[in-house]
């Protein structure tokens, strides 16, 4: 459950503001399946980093799963990222030196979850995600389409309730980012809400809800599957 | 995070960058040798001197003419000119229960001369308890005979050095020899003493102390070697030599009693600085090795900012990444400290092998230090890069451009 009340975001740039996100409210239940578009610029990938708990807003608040988030320490909005958030980055961002099964045993790590249980859930998402032949491959020794497959097995590792995908397919071509969405809105059918930034309309028209962002504002919400 | 997925992670890292990390594991190890190595140079003199002073004899008392107001420093090398100390001093000595026995010790050189064969040699005039306190062995014949020190019998016992010098294999018992103008009868031949400043005594010719006083024209004592009856009796001895000497001299402390411990402890504590002073210019090169951490993690933690990023994105918090950069500055002078051990000791071992006689020992406390020292090293100096990366704000950090 996400309730983003008067949520504002503005960016200093050579002594003049940039409203890169100006009073959003935006309520979330859990579960939904939800697409944000609009022009570049317009706040997609900032309102994702404060949805995330990687930035925080200048004013407004953002309560998830009933907790204030804006006024919690770093320490705290850490954990909350780590038990609570799964990203998917249009770049992937896997650490090149490690293996495929060691990427996706990282947010585990951090989370001091002991190695026999990681082994044992990574082989399981490695095997979910037709990845299994390819545990010890480095990122470099895989194609596009498998990191993102791996960058998403990593997100949901600690087995996450909200999903945050910035521009996934971006560097995909269409038949890897085919099976990307196909993989996330197989994940969203099984509980975790799921936020999905992108450019292409098609992909963007797939989603239950679907919100149109324009200079930081947003412009059309097709609204929840209850009122719409 | 557990500890070894902690050191795990840093590992790796590291191992990912095998040159940049290779280079600096090298300086690390090389400041670390040079701290335990240094180290073991002073602290292989110091125990030199020691051992050598241990080789002295037991329960050793030093009895030197004129004052020496520096207490418990080292023995005065030239003194005043106080009231001399004579044979009689030194005899006087002995009603002491305290003090088992008393050499009096005469110092000269002079041409020491057999057939066509003459060497200028240290000349020691003193009396058989001489032998006895430094615990000389005889390689032939006898020590000085004892009885009345005041009789200056014209006899003679060579160092091993000095025989072999105006003897060659001529045996040399009996024979008569020349010191100055005097004629000599050689009664022993001291065996080569292994330690206790033994490189003099080898060249040196023993004669009674009044042949010397003679000889040298004097009647003062250079010293008195005194040897205490027991260990736990020498701060008495000290104070019965005091005591007798100033009654003897007119109510006047004109002499300088040092005892063994004294002299060991002062040279034992200049070079224990000096060893620490050398140890302290080693460390400079640990320092040197520090900065190379800190300039390799910068370099690490600007390659690596999407790294950083993503493992806040993944929850690690600001603690969290400091302290998993921390850890590889911990791993890079861990490593490396480790390497300058096994560096260091086979150093020691294969001069060791070699040239045994440099008898080159790593202090034992050097080891521990030089490691805790360098671990400390990488720390203070990852720290640094390790904020930076801490700081680093993971929606610039993971902005795809
Ligand atoms: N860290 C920042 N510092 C300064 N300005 C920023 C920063 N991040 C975003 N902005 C500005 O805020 C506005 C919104 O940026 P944002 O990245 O959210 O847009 P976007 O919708 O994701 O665009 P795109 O489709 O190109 O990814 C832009 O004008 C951008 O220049
Ligand atoms: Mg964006």
């Amino acid at each position: 459950m996400i309730e983003l009340t008067g949520i504002e975001r503005t960016f200093w740039v050579g002594g003049e503001p940039v409203h890169a996100l100006r009073t959003i409210n935006l309520t979330i239940a859990g579960g939904e399946y939800l697409s944000v578009m609009g022009p570049s610029g317009s706040g997609k990938s900032t309102l994702l980093n404060i949805l995330g708990l990687l930035d925080r807003p200048n004013r407004g608040c953002y309560r998830l799963d009933g907790v204030e988030t804006t006024a919690l320490d770093e320490e705290a909005r850490a954990l909350m990222r780590q038990q609570k958030i799964g990203f998917v980055f249009q770049v992937f961002h896997l650490i090149p030196r490690l293996s495929a099964a060691e990427n996706i045993a990282l947010p585990m790590m951090l989370a001091g979850i002991p190695a026999s249980q990681r082994r044992r859930r990574v082989k399981e998402l490695l095997a979910r995600f037709s990845l299994s032949d390819r545990a010890r491959h480095r990122p470099a020794e895989l194609s596009g389409g498998q990191q993102q497959r791996v960058a998403i097995a990593r997100a949901i590792a600690m087995q996450p309730s909200l999903i945050l995908a910035d521009e996934p397919t971006g560097n995909l071509d269409h038949a890897s980012g085919r099976e990307v969405i196909d993989v996330l809105e197989t994940l969203n059918r099984q509980g975790p809400t799921l936020i999905l930034v992108t450019h292409d309309q098609e992909l963007g028209a797939r989603a239950r809800r679907r919100i149109e962002m324009r200079d930081g504002e947003i412009l059309v919400d097709t609204g929840s599957d209850d009122n719409s | 995070m557990t500890i070894r997925d902690r050191f795990g992670f840093a590992f790796q890292a590291l191992a990912a960058y095998p040159l940049r990390t290779g280079l600096t594991l090298l300086a690390m190890a090389m400041a670390t040798a040079a701290v335990i190595l240094l180290t073991a140079l002073g602290d292989s003199a110091r125990h030199y001197v020691v051992d050598r002073f241990a080789g002295l004899g037991t329960n050793l008392l030093v009895v030197l003419p004129g004052r020496n107001e520096t207490r418990g420093g080292p023995p005065p090398l030239l003194g005043e000119t106080p009231r001399d100390l004579t044979l009689d001093d030194a005899l006087a000595l002995l009603r002491s229960s305290a003090i088992e026995s008393v050499a009096p010790v005469v110092v000269g050189s002079a041409p020491v001369q057999y057939g066509s064969r003459s060497r200028e040699s240290n000349i020691i005039g003193t009396t058989a308890s001489f032998f006895e306190i430094r615990r000389l062995q005889m390689a032939q014949g006898r020590y000085l005979p004892g009885g009345d020190p005041h009789r200056g019998r014209p006899v003679v016992v060579l160092g091993k050095t000095i025989k072999q010098e105006l003897f060659r294999e001529e045996p040399a018992l009996g024979r008569w020899l020349r010191i100055a103008d005097r004629r000599f009868r050689v009664i022993g031949i001291l065996q080569s003493s292994g330690h206790a400043l033994g490189e003099e005594l080898d060249k040196i010719a023993v004669i009674p102390v009044t042949s010397a006083q003679v000889l040298f024209n004097t009647p003062g004592l250079f010293r008195i070697l005194v040897q205490a009856t027991r260990r736990d009796v020498i701060a008495r001895a000290k104070q019965a030599i005091e005591t007798i000497i100033q009654t003897r001299h007119g109510g006047e402390n004109d002499i300088t009693v040092l005892t063994q411990d004294a002299i060991l402890l002062a040279f034992d504590r200049i070079l224990r600085s000096l060893t620490l002073a050398v140890a302290g210019i080693a460390a400079i090169s640990l320092i040197v090795a520090g900065i190379l951490i800190m300039n390799v993690m910068l370099i690490s933690v600007a390659q690596r900012t999407a790294e950083i990023g993503l493992l806040k994105a993944l929850g690690a918090s600001t603690a969290k990444v400091l302290q998993l950069f921390l850890a590889e500055a911990l791993v890079l002078s861990i490593l490396g400290a480790g390497c300058g051990l096994a560096l260091a000791l086979s150093t020691l071992a294969v001069l060791d092998r070699f040239w045994p006689a440099v008898k080159l020992q790593a202090a034992p406390w050097s080891l521990p230090a030089a490691v805790v020292i360098a671990m400390g090293t990488g720390l203070l100096f990852g720290l640094l890069p390790a904020r930076r990366a801490a700081r680093l704000d993971p929606v610039i950090a993971l902005h795809p451009h």
